[in-house]
């Protein structure tokens, strides 16, 4: 039997205090009555005593202090699962907003997950085709990778997502592939822009969205990338699917954090954000991955805007810690048309390196790329001193470093929206980049390798 | 002893009806059993740290005190395996509960079904006290386990069993204290981990720790029994450092602990040790290790406890005389740990928000390393070295955590992001890092390796420091209004940096460096240096001078197999002698 309570002593958006309960714990879940019949939900967050603390997931207002009620479920947020959410839109709060039926659960599975057993995953390290030779080539993307993008306010990365999405596929394979997608505090534009790029392509029979938009109640965002996630789970370990999550934007999930930690009073670290806001966001990312045992995968794609482009602000600087690895897009190479602007250098894949080589892509990968990289560097310093001093004051070797360093930038990166390359490909152009420096100065790669793919001049 | 719970938060919980408990207690909370452990007590109220996840715990569930300050249990068993922040095995945590970790799974951390061949060293009638060795079992193939008399204990053995293979329950030994009270030892036995284990005597620390690193080894190395940080911004390569050390370390045994890190970095250490293979013994990497797994998602109050339990079985090790390197990546996730914790005790914080008491807990931690002479009678020396990794948010490094830690430990490895950037991999800058054990390892150096060693690393740090010095110029003026001297500085520099610290990790070939190669890599590139130079004197052409094709050959020696490296290094010496004398000839020539 359920207890509903009308003791609810304080409402302070998004916190409420509930009086005289008993059997109350850590985490439940509870519903709000208004007096209107309309049903809301909550959680408890601290309990003491027969005293609640528990925050709303949407707004306060209408809430009675005298007349509204208030139960609890004995079971935390849970989302009934099922294979039929393909295909289908959810708001924030695992709703169906899409006009279609309610989803007939096969299982209903905790929001939170459970912690993966470290000694239970497996070593995500196939390589997955992006068809972006920035990505491919230089920070490869492997299955059941966390691989966020970290952007700027006016960037493209909702382009460069959805070309991931598009073309993404790993080689000679015929798996189930499944994208979920959750749009957290974005616009109704920017969300459409995915939805409809589903649509154009055909994925949409294969895509679950969970859409909480800028409008909707920002304490709700703190659960739409877990019920993604808890889709996501479902698909891949469940049903042996390839899922690829995408979440835009983690810094709109971070301030609704903030703003929760704010009410409860805490001391907040850095910026404002609550001191456990690594754990937090660790306990999402870490979601992704591989298990032993288990077909499917989730691959993961958060996408972030840096405040002021900075690196170090706490969203990025605590996801680059957790994630492995991070794509960064540059404003610079924004305003010189490159598309998409990859930021090479900052960039990085840490499962690269058991991803790519012999049997997966190709031999001379490894060389090749840390070549390319040490080039674009030099060159990138050359370039500056270039306009510091004028070109005279380089040397021979510089200026054609240089030079590399340009067009490595409009051919390599430069790639545009809708070309879609193989690995070889991007190998090729790699090479062909490559002949522009003395052979000399190409000190990463095995000496065979250099003699077997290097291009006559 | 049992109480009831009046508040929970999160992992913090409050229980009342625990006057007897004491402080540091583990207890039990609720009806899942949950781990925690009593934090502070005011009257009969406990504040709990529970370690595990605090969802469906309410007011008016039962808490009660088992009575032991946390422990971790020490035995044959623990090598080869991984184990959560609190010593459950998480290969049978998954065979109990699946993929993923659920909640009041109850393991203990040494098999109990499992036998060991057990060899008796100790007779009936002999005088033992404590870290005696009573017997031993080979517990891997690279390591002889000692079963050792548990500190603290002293008497006369009564019993000893013979020669067979027994669990770590059985009873192993009985012995009898000077109060006539009999004891019986099993294989195992239990420490409290907040508790640095005894030894007898501390030495100040004398030899290096080889770690195969070139610019560890060569310019900032660290003795065994010191204590090193690596603080680097994220992807600057803090984990492939740590990896590395763990991999090459010249140490018996090696703990890492992995805290509030990546779950697939562990994964690659439990897939990627069994196959590689020590360099000095053949056997398997994991044969000699022990990992600590508390992965960033896991419950955030066992993350505390992990850094504490990975120490004390290094200590342990250590107390058979083994030489261990305590490898924690990273200790700030434990500090974060403890700052959550603060918070929710509703401590006053100190600096953003951590603790006051962080400077002296990480003190603490690191002065558990050392080099010791182990209890026992036999004098047996071993150490435990460790090395923490530090992740400053936005890789500034004035945060307190880099601070306090910096503080106390001897050798500081600065990972720097744009070096990263450029793939400069170990990416450790070599004008901010330091080792204060130059001083005490300089004659070990000299002596294994002649006075030349020593040398060779003051003049590439000289040489390196020069650089960065003429770098500013050229970033003003251009590189033409540098003197040749100051060009081959720099030309010299770029080859110290590039065919010299740069190491690959993940090229087979390049990925250990015994001291031989890199002692006699350094001197290659030394050596260009000073003919360059003097070819220079004589009049020599700069240009022609740089352009010599040895420089190739010395940029690929790093991959020269170690058993070629004499004679191979010694022909390109020859070679680039030849071609600067020619380069000095044809500059006379003009």
């Amino acid at each position: 039997m359920i207890k509903e309570y009308k003791t609810i002593r304080q409402v302070a958006n998004p916190l409420m205090v509930v009086d005289q309960v008993e059997g109350v714990t850590y985490n439940e879940l509870g519903e709000i009555r208004l007096t209107n019949g309309e049903v809301r939900r909550c959680k408890v967050l601290e309990v003491e005593g027969n005293r609640a603390v528990v925050q709303l997931f949407e707004s306060a207002q209408g809430i009675n202090l005298a007349e509204s009620k208030v139960r609890f479920l004995g079971r935390p947020q849970e989302l009934g699962v099922s294979g039929d959410m393909l295909g289908r839109v959810f708001n924030g709060m695992g709703e169906p907003i899409d006009g279609g039926p309610a989803i007939l659960a096969e299982a209903y599975m905790d929001i939170n997950g459970l912690p993966m057993n470290p000694a239970a995953r497996a070593y995500p390290d196939e390589f997955i085709q992006t068809g972006v030779s920035a990505i491919d080539g230089l920070n490869t993307l492997v299955r059941g990778q966390k691989l966020p993008i970290f952007s700027g306010s006016g960037l493209p990365h909702a382009a460069l997502a959805a070309q991931i999405a598009r073309q993404a596929r790993v080689l000679q394979d015929d798996e189930k592939f499944a994208v979920v997608f959750a749009a957290i505090g974005i616009t109704f534009e920017e969300s459409e822009y995915f939805i409809e790029d589903f649509r154009r392509t055909g994925a949409i029979d294969r895509t679950v969205v969970f859409s909480n938009l800028a409008n909707d109640p920002a304490v709700e965002r703190i659960a739409t990338p877990r019920m993604a996630l808890t889709a996501a789970e479902y698909l891949a370990f469940e049903m042996d699917m390839q899922v690829l999550v995408i979440l835009t934007d983690i810094t709109n999930y971070a301030e609704a954090l903030r703003e929760v930690s704010a009410a409860k009073k805490e001391v907040p670290g850095r910026r404002g954000y609550p001191g456990y806001l690594y754990t937090d966001l660790a306990t999402m990312y870490e979601r992704a991955g591989r298990r032993q045992g288990k077909r499917g995968s989730i691959t993961m794609i958060p996408i972030l805007t840096m405040p002021e482009d900075d690196k170090t602000h706490p969203i990025p600087d605590l996801t680059g810690y957790i994630t492995e690895g991070q794509i960064i897009l540059s404003r610079d190479l924004h305003r010189k048309g490159i598309v998409p602007p990859i930021d090479v250098l900052p960039s990085l894949s840490r499962l690269k390196d058991k991803g790519i080589g012999e049997g997966k892509t190709r031999e001379d990968h490894s060389g090749t790329m840390n070549q390319l990289f040490a080039g674009y560097s030099r060159g990138k310093d050359a370039k500056e001193l270039m306009t510091i001093l004028g070109e005279a004051a380089l040397s021979d070797d510089d200026k054609l470093f240089a030079k590399f360093a340009e067009e490595f930038e409009k051919v390599y990166v430069g790639q545009g929206n809708t070309n879609n390359r193989s690995i070889e490909e991007t190998l090729t152009i790699g090479w062909d980049l490559l002949s522009i420096l003395p052979k000399r100065e190409l000190k990463r790669i095995k000496m065979e390798h250099i003699e077997k793919y290097l291009p006559e001049k | 002893m049992s109480g009831t719970i009046t508040k929970v938060s999160g992992p913090l919980v409050l229980a009342e009806g625990l006057a007897d408990a004491n402080v540091s207690d583990v207890v039990r909370v609720g009806r899942e059993r949950l781990i925690g452990e009593i934090l502070n007590m005011t009257g009969d109220t406990a504040s709990i740290q529970v370690y595990e996840e605090t969802t469906g715990l309410g007011p008016g569930a039962e808490v009660f005190s088992t009575g032991m300050p946390m422990s971790v249990e020490l035995g044959p068993g623990m090598l080869e395996n991984i184990y959560d922040g609190i010593q459950r095995p998480l290969p049978e945590m998954r065979a109990i509960s699946g993929d993923c970790i659920t909640r009041g799974t109850d393991v203990a951390a040494l098999s109990r079904e499992k036998k060991w061949a057990f060899t008796p060293v100790a007779k009936p009638g002999d005088q033992l006290s404590g870290g005696d060795v009573i017997g031993t079992v080979q517990e891997t193939s690279a390591i002889l386990h000692k079963i050792m008399v548990p500190p603290r204990l002293k008497g006369e053995i009564i019993s000893v069993i013979g020669e067979g293979e027994y669990t770590v329950d059985e009873v192993v030994c009985t012995l009898r204290d000077d109060s006539g009270k009999e004891h019986q030892l099993t294989m195992s036995q239990r420490w409290p981990v907040r508790i640095a284990r005894p030894y007898s005597k501390k030495f100040v620390p004398r030899r290096p720790m080889n770690s195969g690193q070139r610019i560890i080894d060569t310019l900032f190395p660290i003795s065994k029994g010191g204590t090193a940080a690596v603080p680097g911004p994220f992807g600057s390569g803090k984990t492939v450092v740590q990896h590395q050390l763990a991999k090459w370390s010249d140490v018996d045994i090696v703990v890492y602990i992995g805290c509030g890190e990546r779950g697939n970095e562990m994964t690659d250490v439990l897939n990627e040790f069994p196959e590689l293979k020590d360099p000095r013994n053949g056997e398997p990497l994991m044969k000699r290790t022990v990992l600590i797994a508390n992965t960033s998602d896991m419950p955030v109050a066992a993350r505390e406890a992990s850094i504490y339990t990975g120490i004390t079985i290094a200590e342990y090790f250590r107390d058979m005389g083994y030489d261990v390197a305590v490898l924690a990546d990273s200790t700030s996730r434990w500090a974060e740990a403890l700052r959550e914790m603060s918070g929710r005790l509703e401590e006053m914080p100190g600096e953003e928000g951590y603790p006051a008491y962080l400077a002296s807990r990480l003190a603490q931690f690191y002065e558990r390393a050392g080099v010791v002479e182990c209890l026992g009678s036999d004098d047996r020396r071993g150490s435990v070295t460790a090395i923490g990794a530090v992740s400053p948010p936005g890789g500034d490094i004035s945060e307190p955590v880099s601070q306090a830690t910096m503080r106390i430990v001897k050798v500081f490895w600065a990972l720097d992001s744009s070096l990263a950037y450029a793939r400069h991999f170990p990416a450790i800058n070599w004008l901010t890092s330091y080792s204060l054990y130059l001083d005490s390892l300089g004659p070990w150096y000299t002596e294994q390796f002649g006075e030349r060693y020593m040398k060779n690393r003051e003049r590439a740090m000289h040489i390196l420091q020069e650089e960065s010095e003429l770098q500013e110029i050229v970033r003003l003026v251009g590189q033409d209004s540098l003197s040749p001297a100051d060009r081959l500085t720099m030309e010299t520099a770029k080859m110290i940096r590039e065919d010299f610290l740069m190491q690959n990790a993940f090229m087979d070939e390049d990925a250990y460096s015994s001291y031989n190669k890199q002692f006699k890599l350094l001197g290659l590139v030394i050596s260009y240096d000073e003919l360059c130079r003097e070819a220079l004197s004589r009049g020599a052409d700069m240009n022609a001078l740089f352009a010599i094709t040895a420089r190739e050959k010395i940029a690929r020696a790093k991959i020269i197999a170690d058993d070629l490296v004499n004679e191979e290094f010694e022909k390109i010496e020859k070679e680039m002698k030849q071609q600067i004398d020619e380069a000095v000839s044809g500059g006379e020539l003009i």
